[in-house]
Order: structure tokens, then C-alpha cells, then sequence
């Protein structure tokens, strides 16, 4: 010990020693890594959560509570998890506008950075479905766009028309065109149910067939119009419409012109 | 009386106005210049259609103003072949009106009633004919010739039959059964009850033997939701809470209306949508109509779970699903 003790202040100590405690600090990390990292994680996720509180404070407290109960105009938030935070704050629907009917899509109030803070504060409040990770979402190479289709008339198109336009509801309110919606959104949309939509649990449509939903979705987007004009893809009354101004109107004129004597 | 009438002069035809072109032989050049270039147009649309059809490839696009992306072969179809047409009409008008003869010209009609004498003729040629033929003699052929016609006529009757059988009671029943597990539609997976998170929903049909070959006719009647609520949202009749699960409450997708599938369901206001007429049913009290011109709720089916937690149906539907058809009892 004596003779280790004589080299402490040698100039070659510091380094030594730096190496020695790296190369302890490595052993351990890799002996006990998977309590090391949560550990190391819980402290940055708190961090998250202390400041997706602050956020959640200033910008949300004021309808939803300041501990996300919920109140008289909006809902509790406890268990929607944080993918329900991410899709409406992310597509900018939360924070809303104006006491309208229905929260619509806008360009969003908060950026990636904030949006995962109060998501992160969201979810510590309870537990619900979560963020789908990037990697899960590889619906190019996971979906069968046929399968889509078939799930898409099935479940969607009641709603959000048989080509992903969107239409109307009751009162006012309306499921969204799903048209350039972020693939993560539309998934998310589908886990957490928002506004006036229902949930689809993975169990009822697995996560493989909504990965299906989201590619046929995306097929139906780059969909050329081969017909000509696609009067908004809302079928019949667009189209009637036209016809019956339009076609009708020219119908007329030419009436008149075939009755009216020549000079 | 008579006299007032004889004060009215017959005004006559009006005096006819001649046309430019009538008088003016270069007002009718300018006329007939016109008319050419409305059918040399045409021909230049039929062109444009010829070359569209043979130049332009199908999947061209381009960008044209108010209309956005159009299909560049569809387009100069559609406008060649309008354009092709239109103009021929066009100018075959404006040659009638501006060219050819427009004075007024009375055609005097004549009486349609023959004269007496070829009517008697004629009378004369039928007797005389069906004398010759024997109908007055030969009664085997009049009555065998009687039965045949008379006959023939129930041919159309029979083809009448073929427009199907008749339904009897397949519109009262449907596949659902005691004991039949609910599947999820597409997928065919049986559902557990702790498959449905709140507020989820779930297009379900009856599990049977062959799935891959579904009827059409039977998804029409057999299609089901599946909501699932907080229980104490409920405001059920006890019967009817008790035809629900945990909270999980099941109907038929065929409006009560006209049979369009009733799936637009807001889960915020528990109210079920029809797309087609908008009749509004309101899931916290049994499906009951709160707009709209369905006469009736939507079918409850009385669901439970096996064992394992499965959805499984307790009995049929009690009443027929889908819209009112004539024999159907309504009591």
C-alpha cells in the first residue's frame, strides 16, 4: 500500500486512475446494464416530465385541470397515454383554436421537443397506449394493400369516405380527409380514438392490419385521376352537381341560341 | 253576338322579315364562310381525338388551371370527340337559320276518312277472305286456334315464377344462433372481451365452418357492432342491460330504415349514424331512433362469454334485422 501511496502525485496518476475507474465503470455497465440504463434513464424521463408539467401548466391546465382531471370543457387525461398527447397536439388539433364543435388540423402549437415533453408528463399520469416506435411502422414493407382495402371499407369508409376523403357527421362535426396524414398519426389515431372517433384495438385489428390500413391509405393518396376531374372524390353530389349547373346551364344556352332567329 | 266576333279581323300570318342574307350577297357569303368554320373546326376536334388517341401516352399528366392534374390522353379524348360533335351541330344550325329557305309555307291538310265507296270495298275483301278460309265452317280449327292463344298466354306467367323464390323466413332469421362466437369481419378471429378497450369499437360477423366462403347474402344480415362503454354509461331497461357484457353492447350494422350498414359511430356522444338517410340511434339507451326516419331501434344481440372469455352470442336475434318488408310482424 505504501509503495502505491509514493506514486499518487505522480504526474502519470491522474490519467492511470481515469483509465482504471472507465474501465470499472465499463464492467459494471455491461454486468448490470439493463438497471443501469433505467436508472440512468428515470432521471432524464423526471427531467421530461418536470418539464412537460411546466408546459402542461401554462398551456393545457387551464380547460383540462391542473392535474389533468379534466373539467366542465374538456376531459380528463389521465390514462390516454402518450400517443393520444402526440396525435393531437402533434397535428396541432390540441391546443384548440376556438370552442368550436371539433378540434380541427392545424399547424402545430408546440414542436417535436415539447410534444414528447407533455406526452411523456401525460403517460407518467397513468398508463395508455404509447408512441408507436419509428421501426413499427415500416407499412411499405409490413402492409398488404389489398388486405387495407378490405379493412379500410370495413371499418373506415363509413366515416372517412370510401376514398379516404373524409365527411360528415352529426351536428356540425366531421371525420377528416386522411389524406397526407403522417402514417405514425394515423396509427395513433387508431389506438387512442379521438374526438368523436372510436378506438380499434389491436386484438380486433392487429397491428399488422392497421399497418395494412396505412399503406392502402397511401396508395389511395398517389391515386392518379384517370377520369378527369375528381370533383373532391366525394362521389355523387359533386358530380350532380356539376351536371345539373354546369351541363344543364350549357343545355340551355344552346336552346336559346337554336330558337333565336337569324338576322 | 255573332257580330262582335266578325269585328275581330283575322290578323294573318305577320309580314315576313327577310334576313340579311336573303338580300345581301355578302352578308350570305359571310353566312356561309361562318358554317364552313364551324365544320372545319369539327374536323380539327376529330384530329385532336385521332391524335390523342394514337401520340399521347396514358399515363401523361398535366397541370391545367381550376381542374389540377389531368390525364393528357383522357382529356384530348374527351375534348376532341366534344369538340368533333358540338361544331357539326353547330354549323348545320346556323346553315339552316341563316341560309336555307325560311318563309312560312301552308300545307292544307286533307280529310283522313276514306272515301265511302273503298271502305265498302274493303269490308267486302274481308268478308269474302274469311269465307274462303272456312272460319265460319271449320269450328275444330276456330276452337283449337282458341285454346292455343289461350294457352300461350300463361307462358308469360311462368316466366313470372322465375323471379325467385320466394324469401319465405329468411328475412326473419340469420345466421346467429345460440352459442355462436363472434369474429371479428375481416379476420374471422374470435374476440375476447378484454380485447375491447373503452370507447372501441369492432365490425364483427358469425363465426361458421367456411369463412372464405361467406355469402354475401348472409354478411347483409348478419353483420354486427360492437361498442364497448363504461358500463354506467348505460341507461338500459334491465333485460336489455342484461343482453350486455362488461359494458360491451352488441346490434345489428342493417338500418331499420332501408338496410344501409349503421356504423358512423362518434364514441364522445354514443350516437350511431346511418350515412344513407342520417337516422341517429343513441347506444346508451338500446339503439333508440333520436333523429331521422327509421321507425325502429337497431336489433340488440344478447351476448355473453364462454370459459375462456370469448364473445359468444346467447340466442338469436329476437326480431327480424334490416328494414320493414311486407309480411314482417312489427307488434
Amino acid at each position: 500500500m505504501k509503495r502505491l501511496s509514493r506514486y499518487r502525485r505522480h504526474k502519470a496518476a491522474a490519467p492511470l486512475l481515469l483509465i482504471f475507474a472507465l474501465l470499472g465503470i465499463g464492467t459494471t455497465f455491461s454486468i448490470a446494464s439493463a438497471t443501469t440504463t433505467a436508472e440512468t434513464t428515470t432521471a432524464d424521463r423526471s427531467a421530461l416530465i418536470e418539464e412537460g408539467r411546466q408546459i402542461f401548466l401554462k398551456g393545457c391546465s387551464s380547460c383540462h385541470g391542473l392535474n389533468a382531471e379534466g373539467g366542465q370543457i374538456a376531459p380528463s387525461l389521465i390514462g390516454v397515454g402518450a400517443a393520444s398527447v402526440d396525435f393531437q397536439v402533434g397535428t396541432g388539433r390540441m391546443p384548440m383554436a376556438d370552442m368550436s364543435t371539433q378540434a380541427m388540423r392545424k399547424a402545430p402549437v408546440y414542436d417535436a421537443a415539447e410534444t414528447a415533453a407533455i406526452a411523456a408528463y401525460v403517460a407518467s399520469l397513468a398508463a395508455g397506449p404509447d408512441i408507436p416506435a419509428e421501426e413499427s411502422l415500416n407499412y411499405e414493407r409490413d402492409g398488404s394493400t389489398a388486405e387495407g382495402g378490405e379493412l379500410f371499407r370495413n371499418n373506415c369508409a363509413m366515416c372517412h369516405n370510401f376514398a379516404g376523403q373524409g365527411g360528415a357527421l352529426t351536428q356540425g362535426k366531421y371525420a377528416p380527409t386522411l389524406m397526407g396524414v403522417d402514417p405514425k398519426y394515423i396509427y395513433e389515431a387508431m389506438i387512442t380514438g379521438p374526438q368523436s372517433m372510436p378506438v380499434f384495438s389491436d386484438k380486433t385489428i392487429t397491428p399488422a392490419e392497421k399497418l395494412s390500413l396505412i399503406k392502402w391509405i397511401k396508395s389511395a393518396e398517389k391515386e392518379p385521376n384517370l377520369g378527369g376531374a375528381s370533383l373532391g372524390r366525394v362521389g355523387p353530389v359533386t358530380e350532380g352537381l356539376l351536371g345539373w349547373t354546369l351541363g344543364l346551364g350549357i343545355l340551355i344556352g344552346v336552346a336559346v341560341w337554336l330558337a333565336m332567329k337569324a338576322r | 253576338m255573332s257580330n262582335e266576333i266578325e269585328a275581330i279581323k283575322d290578323p294573318g300570318l305577320p309580314a315576313h322579315v327577310h334576313r340579311k342574307a336573303d338580300h345581301d350577297p355578302e352578308a350570305a357569303k359571310r353566312a356561309e364562310r361562318q358554317v364552313a368554320t364551324m365544320f372545319g373546326i369539327s374536323a380539327l376536334g376529330t384530329i385532336l381525338l385521332i391524335v390523342s388517341y394514337v401520340f399521347i401516352p396514358q399515363d401523361l399528366f398535366v397541370f391545367i388551371p381550376v381542374m389540377g392534374d389531368q390525364n393528357a390522353h383522357q382529356l384530348g379524348l374527351g375534348l376532341g370527340m366534344a369538340i368533333s360533335l358540338f361544331f357539326i351541330g353547330m354549323g348545320a344550325i346556323h346553315w339552316a337559320k341563316t341560309l336555307m329557305p325560311d318563309t312560312e309555307v301552308v300545307a292544307q291538310r286533307h280529310e283522313f276518312r276514306s272515301p265511302d265507296s273503298d271502305r265498302k270495298e274493303f269490308v267486302e275483301a274481308v268478308k269474302a277472305g274469311a269465307g274462303a278460309a272456312g272460319l265460319g265452317r271449320r269450328s275444330l280449327i276456330k276452337k283449337s286456334l282458341g285454346a292455343a292463344l289461350g294457352l300461350s298466354a300463361l307462358s308469360p306467367l311462368l316466366l313470372l315464377r322465375d323471379l325467385g323464390p320466394l324469401p319465405k323466413k329468411e328475412f326473419e332469421t340469420t345466421t346467429w344462433k345460440a352459442g355462436t362466437y363472434l369474429v371479428t369481419d375481416p379476420g374471422n378471429r374470435r374476440i375476447k372481451a378484454s380485447d375491447l378497450e373503452v370507447g372501441a369499437v369492432a365490425q364483427v360477423l358469425p363465426e361458421i365452418e367456411d369463412p372464405e366462403h361467406r355469402k354475401l347474402s348472409d354478411i347483409g344480415k348478419d353483420a354486427v357492432l360492437l361498442i364497448r362503454l363504461r358500463p354506467e354509461e348505460f341507461n338500459l331497461e334491465a333485460d336489455r342491460l342484461a343482453m350486455t357484457h362488461e359494458g360491451i353492447i352488441a346490434f345489428s350494422k342493417i338500418c331499420s330504415h332501408m338496410g344501409c350498414a349503421v356504423a358512423l359511430y362518434e364514441q364522445q356522444t354514443k350516437h350511431l349514424l346511418c350515412p344513407c338517410h342520417q337516422s341517429t340511434f343513441d347506444v346508451t339507451r338500446a339503439a333508440k331512433v333520436i333523429f331521422g326516419p327509421a321507425a325502429r331501434p337497431l336489433p340488440q344481440l344478447d351476448i355473453t362469454v364462454d370459459g375462456e372469455g370469448y364473445l359468444v352470442a346467447r340466442q338469436p336475434f329476437s326480431e327480424p334485422v334490416g328494414p320493414s318488408f311486407w309480411e314482417r310482424n312489427s307488434q
